[in-house]
Order: C-alpha cells, then sequence, then structure tokens
C-alpha cells in the first residue's frame, strides 16, 4: 500500500533515472515519450487513488507513513503521505495538467541540444510538487515547497546561455528566499506552539483548543502568509514571476500558472483551521490578494510580450484566489485555482504555439505582440484556444472563469467593501487586457514576414491544447452555484455554507465584462496603430508594474550591494582594524612612552583576540 | 595506578591512531622516496582501521577510565569515527593534489595521523590536563602542515601566522585552566565547579571565560577567527580541507567537553555570552563571505559561519544537534573541497578565483554537480543534509528559549544563499574561459567525492540513522 | 583539609599578583615586538607565568594531590614543542623572506 501511495512521487524518479542513464541511446523521441509517460502513469494512480476515496462513503483519506525521517526527542517525522479530498484533487491538476504539458513539450522543445535535461528537470518538478501535495505534515510540505522551487530556478534559467535568463533564475530563487525565511519561522512557531509538524496532530489540538490559541495563531498565519506572498507572487514579493517568463513556454504553463505558484493557496487552505483563528491575519490577505490582483491586473494592460500579459495576469488571478482565502471562501478558491489551472495553462500553450509558429525569423522577436498580428487566419486551432482561454480568464459565461470568479466576488460582496470594490474593478481590467491581447496577436493584418509566415502547429501541441480547452470550457460544471460538485467534496475538510447565484451580481460583471471586451475592440480597432503606441506617462508606469521592480533597486538592491562592500572593506578592514586601531592606540600611547610600536597583521589578530578575552571575561565577572 | 583493559578500551581508537604514527614513522624510512604514496595507502589504512574501531565501540555504555581522566560515551566514539573518516577521506584527496605540487611525502601523511590522534584524546577528554594535551596534540602537527609547501611564501605565511596566534591562544588556554584549578582544586571536568559556593568565584569565572577564549579560538568563533581566512588560503588545500573540517570537529569536541560535559550547574552563567558569541559569527562570516572572489577564502569565511550555527546547538546545550550539525557540515565542506583540489591540481598553480570555475558544470558535468550539491547543503536546502542540520540546532535553540538566535539564524542563512548561487551560476552559467584548465584525473579524489556526497544526501534523508549513532549525546555522567 | 593562606610568610596573593604580571609581560611581547622569534619568547613568558600560577596553587591549595605539579610539567612539555616547531617555521621562512618580521608578511587579506 506505502508503495502504491507513494509511487505517483516514484514514476517520475524513474523516468528522471532511466532519462540519465540511457537518454542519450533513447534519442529525442524516446526521452519526450518517457518521460511523458512516467507521469501519465502518475495520473492513473493519483485517479485510482481518487476513486479509492470517493468510494469510501466518509471520503475517508488514504494516510501512509513510508518511511521514518526524524526522530529527536519531542520531533518526531516521517516521510508520511496523506491523500485526502484536498490532495486528491491537487494531485489530479498537478499529474493531468502536467502530462499535457509534457507530451505539448514534446513538439515545442524539438531540436533544442538540450532536450534530455529539460525533461528531467520537468519529471523533477513532478514529483516536488507531489511531495508537496501529498505531504501529511509541515515539514515534508517544506521539502516539497523548496524542492519546487529549486526546478524553477533550474528552469527559468533553462537557456542560461543569455545572462538575462539566469538573472531572472536567481531573481526567482532570492526573492522565494525571502518568503521563505517566514515560512521556515512558521513551521517553528508551529512546533514550538503544538509541539507536532504533523496536520492531524495540529489541527486536532487547534480543534480542540480553539480561541485559547487565538495570539499564537496570528503569528504563525502571519509567518505562512509571508511565505505564501513568495511562492505564489503576491505583493510584496510578486516581482520574480514576470521575470521568470525567460523559461520555456511550458514551463511557465505548468510551474508559473498551473501548479507550483498555486503552493501557496493550497498551503492556506490546508492549514485554513489556524487561519480562521486570526482574524486578523485574514483580514490582511484578503486586502493583499486583492490590492496584488487590481496593481497586477493594471500593469497587464501595457505590457508588449505575450507572455508577460499571461504572467500578470497570473499574478492576478492568484491575487484572487489569496483575496477569497482570506475571506474564508476556501471553496471558492480552490474552484479558482482549479478552473485557473485550465484556462492558464490553455493561454499559455496558446501563446507558446504562437512563439513557435512565429519563430523562423532570426531578427524578430517572436513574443513581441507588436510583430504579430492577423494570426487567426493562420493559425486557427491556436487561435480558438486562446479566445476559449481568454473568455473564461474574463468571465464570460458559461466558461469555467464565469463560475469561479462570481464565487469570489460574491464572498467578497457579502464580507468586505473594500475588497470587493478592488476585486470587481480588477475583474473589468481583466477582459480589457484580454481584448487588447487577442486583437493584437490574432486580428488586423500581418505586421511583420514572420506573422505573414505563420503557420499552425503540429498536432503533438495542438492535441493538448483542445484538451485543456475543453476543460476550460466545462470546468465550471465541477461547482455549479448552490453547492457544487467540489463543495460536496471538500466538505469532510471544509464546512462551508454553500451560496446561490446572486442573479444581479452575476449579470452585471457579465455585462461590465462583455462592455469592458467592447470598449477594447474599439480601442484598438486600429491594431497596427495601436502597435506603434510607445508608452508614456500613466501607460509607462504601468508598463514597468507600477514601478515596483525600480523602487526594490533603489530601496533594497543598492544598500544591500552597498552593505555587503561595507563588510568587506569596512567590517574587517575598518572596523575590526579600526578597533584594533581605537585599542591599538591605547596600547600606542603607553607603548611610544617606552618604544615606537607599530602595527602589523599577526599582532592585529593578538590585539583583537585580547580585546574579545578582556570582553568575555569582563562579561563573566561584571555581568554575573 | 595499575592500567587496566577497560582503560585501554576508553582510548583504543587514540592508542591505535598513536601507536600507528609512530609505526608509520619507521614504515616510511623503508619506503623507497619515489613511492611514497605507499605511505599515504598506509596511513588510509591505519584510519580506515581506527575508525572501525571506534565504531564497533559506539554501542558501549558510558564508563570513565584512568581514574576519571577520559570518559568514553556513544557521543565521544561516534565523533571518533567521525574524525578518522574525515582523515580518510583527505588522505583520498590528497594523492594526486599532493603529487603535482611535490609535498607527497612521507612526513605528511604521519603529521596527519599525529594530529587525528590529539583530536581523538580531545574527544574523550574528563579532564583539564587530557584536554590541554590533545589540543597541543592536534595543533602542533597542524602548524607544520601549513607550512609543507615551503617554499611557496603563501604556505609559509599561513603557517607562520598560525603558530604565532595559536600559541597565543595556548597561552590564554593555559592561564584559564590554571585560574579554573586554583578556584575548584582539581582538574575533572566533572567536579571541577560542583561546589556551589565555588561557582560564584571570580577566579573561576574569569579561568573559564580564559579556557573559553582559547577554544573560541581552535573553532574559529567571532572574535578570534581572524587567523582563519589567511591560513585557510594559504596552506595547501589539501591542509585547508583537513583544517576546516576534522579541526573545527574537535574544537567542537573541546567545546562540548567543557560546556556540555563539564561544568554541571553553570549553564545559566555561560549560555548567554555563548548566544552572543554565536550570534556575532554568524554575521561576520556571511557577511564578510559575500564580498569574496577566491572560492578557498570564501569557504574560510564560510567554516566561520557554519562554526556560528554549530554554536547556536551549543548555547542551546544541545549536543545531539551540534554533533549533527558538524557531520553534515564537515562532508558537505569535504565535497566542496574535492572540487577545488581538482581544479588545483592542473599545473600545480593553485586556481582558486571564482573566474576559474565558469563553464565547469558544461565541461565536467559531475565535478559542477558535486560543486552544487555542495553548496546547495551549506545553503541548507532540503534534501540535503545541511538543511536538517540547520533545523536541528534551530529548533533546539527555539526549545531553549532563544528565539532571537533562531530567527537570526534563518536569517543570515537566507542572506548566505547569495554568495553560495554565485558559485553555481558561475560553475553552471558562465562560459568556460580557455584560461580555466581542466580538471586533472583522479581516482582516489573521486571516490572522496562519491563518499561526500552520498553522505550529504543519505544523512539528509534519513537523519535518524545518524541520530542513534550519536546516542543521546548529554556527555556529563555526573548524577 | 584546611589550606594555609600563607606559608614561610608569604600569602598565596603574591605569587598570583607576580605571575599576572608576568603574563602581561608576556603578552605585551608578543603584541609589541616585531621580531617573530621575540614574539614566541613572549608566548613563553605567558606559559611560565601559567606554571607559576599553577605550583603556588598546588602548594597552598592541594599539596596532596599531584595534579597541579604533573600539569605544569605537561605545559613545559607543550612549551618546549611550540618552541621547536614555532623555531623551524621561523627559519623556514628566513630562507625564503630574509627576515623574521611577521609583518613583511602580508601577502594574504581581504
Amino acid at each position: 500500500m506505502e508503495l502504491f501511495v507513494a509511487s505517483p512521487i516514484l514514476f517520475p524518479l524513474l523516468g528522471i533515472l532511466l532519462n540519465v542513464l540511457i537518454g542519450k541511446k533513447l534519442g529525442e523521441r524516446g526521452v519526450g515519450w518517457l518521460a511523458s509517460t512516467v507521469v501519465v502513469a502518475s495520473f492513473a494512480v493519483s485517479l485510482a487513488l481518487f476513486a479509492q476515496v470517493a468510494g469510501d462513503s466518509e471520503h475517508a483519506a488514504v494516510h501512509v507513513k513510508v518511511l521514518p525521517w526524524i526522530s529527536a526527542g519531542p520531533l518526531q517525522v516521517s516521510w508520511g503521505l496523506l491523500v485526502d479530498p484536498l490532495s486528491s484533487v491537487m494531485m489530479l491538476i498537478v499529474t493531468g495538467i502536467g502530462a499535457l504539458i509534457h507530451i505539448y513539450s514534446i513538439g515545442y522543445m524539438h531540436g533544442d541540444p538540450h532536450f534530455q535535461r529539460f525533461f528531467v528537470y520537468l519529471n523533477l518538478f513532478i514529483a516536488s510538487m507531489l511531495t508537496l501535495v501529498m505531504a501529511d505534515n509541515f515539514l515534508v510540505l517544506f521539502v516539497g515547497w523548496e524542492l519546487v522551487g529549486l526546478c524553477s530556478y533550474l528552469l527559468i534559467g533553462f537557456w542560461f546561455t543569455e545572462l538575462k535568463n539566469a538573472a531572472a533564475g536567481r531573481k526567482a530563487f532570492v526573492v522565494n528566499r525571502i518568503g521563505d525565511v517566514g515560512f521556515v519561522l512558521g513551521i517553528l512557531a508551529i512546533f514550538v506552539t503544538f509541539g507536532s509538524l504533523d496536520f492531524a496532530e495540529v489541527f486536532k489540538a487547534v480543534k480542540a483548543q480553539g480561541g485559547a490559541l487565538a495570539a499564537a495563531a496570528g503569528v504563525i498565519t502571519l509567518l505562512l502568509f509571508i511565505g505564501a506572498t513568495g511562492k505564489s507572487a503576491q505583493i510584496p514579493l510578486f516581482v520574480w514571476l514576470p521575470d521568470a517568463m525567460a523559461g520555456p513556454t511550458p514551463v511557465s504553463a505548468l510551474i508559473h500558472a498551473a501548479t507550483m505558484v498555486t503552493a501557496g493557496i493550497y498551503m492556506m487552505t490546508r492549514a485554513h483551521a489556524l487561519f480562521e483563528l486570526a482574524p486578523f491575519t485574514q483580514q490582511i490577505v484578503a486586502l493583499v490578494g486583492a490590492l496584488t490582483a487590481l496593481v497586477a491586473g493594471t500593469s497587464a494592460l501595457r505590457q508588449l510580450d505575450i507572455k508577460r500579459v499571461l504572467a500578470y495576469s497570473t499574478v492576478s488571478q492568484l491575487g484572487f484566489m489569496v483575496a477569497a482565502a482570506g475571506l474564508g471562501a476556501y471553496v471558492a478558491s480552490m474552484f479558482h485555482l482549479l478552473t485557473h489551472a485550465f484556462f492558464k495553462a490553455l493561454l499559455f500553450l496558446a501563446a507558446g504555439s504562437v512563439i513557435h509558429g512565429m519563430g523562423h525569423d532570426r531578427h524578430t522577436d517572436p513574443q513581441d505582440m507588436r510583430n504579430m498580428g492577423g494570426l487567426a487566419r493562420r493559425m486557427p486551432v491556436t487561435f480558438a484556444a486562446f479566445v476559449i482561454g481568454g473568455l473564461a480568464l474574463a468571465g464570460v459565461p458559461p466558461l469555467s472563469g464565469f463560475f469561479s470568479k462570481d464565487e469570489i466576488l460574491l464572498a467578497a460582496f457579502t464580507h468586505q467593501p473594500l475588497t470587493f470594490l478592488l476585486l470587481g474593478a480588477t475583474a473589468i481590467v481583466t477582459a480589457l487586457y484580454v481584448g487588447r491581447q487577442l486583437i493584437l496577436v490574432f486580428l488586423g493584418e500581418p505586421r511583420t514576414a514572420s506573422a505573414a509566415h505563420a503557420h499552425e502547429s503540429p498536432a503533438v501541441m495542438t492535441a493538448p491544447l483542445i484538451a485543456l480547452a475543453v476543460g476550460a470550457v466545462l470546468g465550471g460544471a465541477l461547482n455549479l452555484p448552490g453547492g457544487g460538485w467540489l463543495h460536496h467534496w471538500l466538505e469532510p475538510l471544509i464546512a462551508e455554507q454553500a451560496k446561490p447565484l446572486n442573479l444581479p451580481l452575476a449579470a452585471f460583471f457579465t455585462a461590465l465584462s462583455v462592455l469592458a471586451l467592447a470598449v477594447a475592440g474599439w480601442m484598438y480597432r486600429r491594431p497596427e496603430r495601436a502597435a506603434r503606441e510607445v508608452a508614456r506617462g500613466v501607460g509607462l508606469f504601468l508598463a514597468r508594474a507600477w514601478r515596483i521592480d525600480d523602487a526594490y533597486a533603489q530601496v533594497v538592491v543598492k544598500p544591500f550591494y552597498f552593505i555587503s562592500t561595507v563588510c568587506a572593506q569596512v567590517v574587517d578592514v575598518g572596523l575590526v582594524d579600526g578597533a584594533v586601531n581605537g585599542v591599538g592606540d591605547v596600547f600606542r600611547r603607553l607603548a611610544q612612552l617606552v618604544r615606537g610600536l607599530q602595527t602589523g597583521l599577526v599582532r592585529n589578530y593578538g590585539l583583537v583576540m585580547l580585546l574579545g578575552a578582556v570582553l568575555v571575561t569582563a562579561y563573566f565577572v561584571v555581568v554575573r | 595506578m595499575m592500567i587496566n583493559s577497560t582503560d585501554v578500551v576508553a582510548v583504543l581508537p587514540f592508542i591505535s591512531v598513536a601507536l600507528g604514527s609512530v609505526g608509520l614513522l619507521i614504515a616510511d624510512l623503508l619506503i623507497p622516496a619515489e613511492r611514497r604514496h605507499v605511505t599515504a595507502w598506509l596511513a588510509a589504512a591505519l584510519l580506515l582501521t581506527a575508525a572501525v574501531i571506534a565504531l564497533s565501540l559506539l554501542g558501549s555504555p558510558t564508563f570513565e577510565a584512568f581514574g576519571g581522566m577520559v570518559i568514553s560515551d556513544p557521543t565521544a566514539f561516534f565523533l571518533d569515527t567521525l574524525i578518522c573518516t574525515i582523515g580518510l577521506v583527505t588522505i583520498l584527496l590528497t594523492l594526486r593534489y599532493n603529487q603535482v605540487r611535490g609535498i607527497l611525502r612521507g612526513e605528511f601523511y604521519i603529521l596527519l595521523a599525529l594530529s587525528i590522534s590529539g583530536m581523538t584524546l580531545v574527544t574523550h577528554a574528563n579532564n583539564l590536563l587530557i584536554l590541554l594535551l590533545g589540543i597541543e596534540l592536534l595543533s602542533i602537527p597542524l602548524y607544520v602542515l601549513c607550512g609543507i609547501a615551503r617554499p611557496r611564501l603563501e604556505s609559509e605565511e599561513s603557517a607562520l601566522k598560525y603558530f604565532l596566534t595559536g600559541a597565543f591562544a595556548s597561552g590564554f588556554l593555559v592561564y584559564g585552566i590554571a585560574l579554573t584549578y586554583g578556584a575548584s582544586g582539581t582538574l575533572s571536568l566533572q567536579t571541577a565547579p560542583a561546589a556551589p559556593n565555588v561557582s560564584g568565584d571570580p577566579l573561576l569565572l574569569i579561568g573559564i571565560g580564559l579556557i573559553l577564549v582559547g577554544l573560541g579560538f581552535k573553532v574559529a568563533a567571532v572574535p578570534f577567527h581572524l587567523w582563519a581566512p589567511d591560513t585557510y588560503e594559504g596552506a595547501p588545500t589539501t591542509v585547508t580541507a583537513f583544517m576546516a573540517t576534522a579541526t573545527k570537529v574537535a574544537g567542537f569536541a573541546a567545546l562540548l567537553r567543557v560546556l556540555h560535559g563539564g561544568l554541571p550547574g553553570m549553564e545559566s552563567t555561560w549560555q548567554p555570552l555563548v548566544a552572543i558569541i554565536a550570534a556575532a559569527t554568524m554575521i561576520v562570516g556571511n557577511l564578510a563571505a559575500l564580498a569574496q572572489q577566491n572560492l578557498k577564502r570564501m569557504l574560510a569565511y564560510s567554516s566561520i559561519a557554519h562554526a556560528g550555527y554549530a554554536l547556536v546547538g551549543v548555547a542551546a546545550h544541545d549536543t545531539t544537534s551540534v554533533v549533527f550539525y558538524l557531520t553534515g557540515y564537515a562532508f558537505t565542506t569535504l565535497a566542496a573541497f574535492a572540487v577545488i583540489t581538482a581544479i588545483g591540481s592542473s599545473e600545480g598553480e593553485e586556481m582558486q578565483f571564482l573566474e576559474a570555475y565558469s563553464g565547469l558544470g558544461r565541461q565536467k558535468p559531475l565535478l559542477g554537480a558535486v560543486l552544487a550539491i555542495a553548496m546547495f547543503s551549506l545553503i541548507g536546502i532540503p534534501p540535503t543534509v545541511g538543511f536538517i542540520g540547520k533545523y536541528f540546532v534551530f529548533q533546539a535553540a527555539v526549545a531553549k528559549g532563544l528565539v532571537w538566535l533562531a530567527v537570526l539564524g534563518v536569517l543570515t542563512s537566507a542572506m548566505a544563499a547569495y554568495y553560495y548561487l554565485r558559485v553555481v551560476m558561475v560553475a553552471f552559467i558562465r562560459e568556460g574561459s580557455a584560461a580555466a584548465p581542466l580538471p586533472t584525473p583522479s581516482a582516489p579524489r573521486n571516490l572522496a567525492a562519491a563518499i561526500s556526497v552520498a553522505a550529504v544526501f543519505v544523512l539528509g534523508v534519513v537523519p535518524a540513522l545518524l541520530l542513534s549513532m550519536i546516542g543521546n549525546g548529554m556527555l556529563s555522567t555526573t548524577p | 583539609m584546611p589550606t594555609p593562606n600563607v606559608i614561610n610568610g608569604i600569602p598565596l596573593w603574591w605569587y598570583l599578583l607576580v605571575a599576572s604580571g608576568l603574563f602581561a609581560i608576556g603578552l605585551y611581547g608578543v603584541l609589541a615586538r616585531k621580531n617573530a622569534i621575540a614574539m614566541l619568547m613572549g608566548v613563553e613568558l605567558m606559559l611560565n607565568s601559567v606554571n607559576l600560577n599553577l605550583l603556588a596553587f598546588w602548594r597552598y591549595l592541594n599539596p596532596t594531590s599531584a595534579a597541579g605539579m604533573a600539569f605544569a610539567a605537561f605545559v613545559f612539555v607543550v612549551a618546549a614543542a611550540e618552541a621547536a616547531v614555532g623555531l623551524a617555521l621561523i627559519i623556514s621562512v628566513y630562507r625564503t623572506l630574509h627576515s623574521i618580521d611577521p609583518e613583511k608578511l602580508d601577502q594574504l587579506k581581504l
């Protein structure tokens, strides 16, 4: 049983082993299909585990301890795996969408000299993400959390020969480390408070002690949320995600849209019992989420790179999910995570298909929307996929995005007016940038030779598009208003009042979205002219994402470089030697009475040691 | 006093290494000059034997021997095993490196073994006399080893600097021991301050303070660390690898014997001080490492920073976490040095600067991977041992109420990610320069790298394996 | 066992005072001299002041146990070994640098 439950993680690891050992002999096709097959196998096992949980009348979780890990006094941690309604849904998303993207990558990465390495990383990511999702305690979750971060770093910098890409990878890593500091401290705080890191024990204690834990829960949840802002790209740590688009497009779709970036939302949902004890944190979470949604959404309005539009859009949609979690609407949050995984992966893969079709002329940037136009006729399948994904993102009924976004807006409407206003505005902005992107890429006349000669991608790439498009259309059926399937499925974990459809609200936002699409259509009725426009004033401010990156460069990066230089040159040369010279001065004056004293290096070391010895003994004698 | 078999068993690893090095001294005379690697392999066999002996004694219960002068507990035997293993891995690193540099001499290995014999005495010290003897026995051969690459000036400079500061530190240590003796009338660590009216005695407090200064020097804790970067940079890389790992372990063994094993009832006295030193060490070590362009010197500062993390566990009075941390740190650092010795050993010219490593990941993927794994473990990324080790010491600190120290530790290790990752970046992302020499092949060195990397992962995934060997770790036998 | 504070009319703290004075002189020697051999002599002074301490403590506080005296003997051994190795290192440096001023050894820094 242990082996069976662990096999979704083990299959990709097996794939890595085989591809590393005999990848060269298999050739490109063999490597790609082997890597895809192991993920499909993971998906099959996930499906079986899902069926097992579903078949149980109580939806009881499958819980196994695979290996003992740490046993040190009060700290008992094992490599335990937990398949419950929440993690089984995540497993299906990760392996299902993961498998589609593996297959797509066979076409997309065709001819890349590092084909083998790419699939090894991709398999490693699937194994890591499943570790994160299936963990039965915070420490194993953290292991997965760090490993997906590592995969992300490796894959963003995949084409590392370009310095820009390598720098983007490092930026992602360093920014995520800042979040990780909060997360590690949160885990420590959990251990201190509960004496255990197991989900089961921690949440049992939460249930038993309730309000008595309010203060501790406040601290813990704030720290955990800092971790989530890093991984799930929220203010103030979202700056890494747009740069992460330097990675190959399938990576953007899988890691930076559908799965890894949702880890923060998954973690908060997992620990929702703690968050519910901390109303203050919840308010912060809701506001940060809503603010991120608006800031990123407006930034998407002015991007020129086809992938950066989608990247800011992802940040914005993650803001929706985080805000929903902050509002206590965890089911709505998970629902949006699910539908977003479909339509955003679809959009990214469609964008990848566009880039693939465009990329024949070395002198034209195949990702710059100014170089596109009129692709609808040349790439009909991609166009259809992009329209479906875009309309789902804009929240046009009856596509999946409509249902999930509506649930979040409804939750905000009944709870927090400010959050509601921010999210409502974002919903309108979303439709605007979707319309703009559709027009600039697909309509009008081709603006470059590359666009004029673009061609539809091969079947190995369009087939996953079609599969994801079906999900993006029908995903809404998973949780129809008034207590749909997902709601009942998560009920053992998250007891939440189901809300019926608020028809006026839904109609209002549908009308607004359609109106915004129309406005976009009118604004960009001459795409040729729009493409030549140079961003100025507010436009430039939005194009540079509210200048947050610039602010960081001024406020954080520069001083940091300054401090590190200071430490090298001042602390060691100046301060230590300075202190030495200070002490040395005393000695020197004493000594000059006798004879001249000159400083020497070894002597300086000796003086510092003497100073230390004086401090140590003074501490013992005086402070005691 | 009669010496019985219990006494011999108590320090059997020490006796075997010490007698073995004398044997080595004689054997070396009989080995022709052009076949010096035979001495190396003999020394390796000796250390392997000692490691196996220490390992087999792990299960024995705690007991005192030689009239209470030495103590034997699982932690002591574990540390013996660790130190002998480090010595063994170091010898594997030296074979090619020393040959290229013309320092593949018999005395290198004899001195190495003698130094290890001192270390295996320190781990068992239950008396300040034994402590001093062990520390001097481990230090004096090291002074010579640092300068063994003469007439290379940097080697001589590192040796003389190490010697002068080391002898200076010995002065403090001995003076501290004398004052402690004067305050308590005994040299035994178990009974030294047991008399309650003595524990507030300023004589005793100054004595303990000066002992801490001497031991702080050995582990390179701030502000007694200034010798370390110079010495590490100038010494032959194989000696640096040994000093950064084995000497560090032995220094901490001495610190643990004095603070955790001895001085019962004085924890509240030394804990704040050790915590402050730990904090200063983490901050200064990491900050200074940020600016280094020379990989060897960066690892010297990194070893200072890691002494700070181990000191967090010392301050928290959690021996097990300290020993675990040191074990993980030692293997990680050995892996890093395995790469440096490989790059350095092309034509005898040291290639220490970071630029020399550009393109390494693509030209020699395996060597690059070893370097990357070592850096990831030094940062503390799971599933490497670096993560678990940090987790243990920070958790111990939090459990003792030293939350600020744990927070500082997490912050500084996040900062450290920057300079460790830079190494990975250079190795994997930058184009290789034509000036960078290709590493020379060496099967023993590859074996050493493989052992270290395997340890990094195995201990990172199943630390329980090691924890059961370290035992409960409380070195004190006082009832 | 009662421990006498005065033997032959000399109190214990006289010895301690002389020893600490000697230690301070040794310290000064290490820190102030720019000659490696003189620095080494400073270290020797420090170690010998410790011996004075040890023997005084032994005689005044615990003359029945040999521990203090034995320790002093070991300090001699340590001092001799350090001196031998130190002198060898200094000679080796002198051959390369034609100087025994540690200040000239500043190749390794920052």
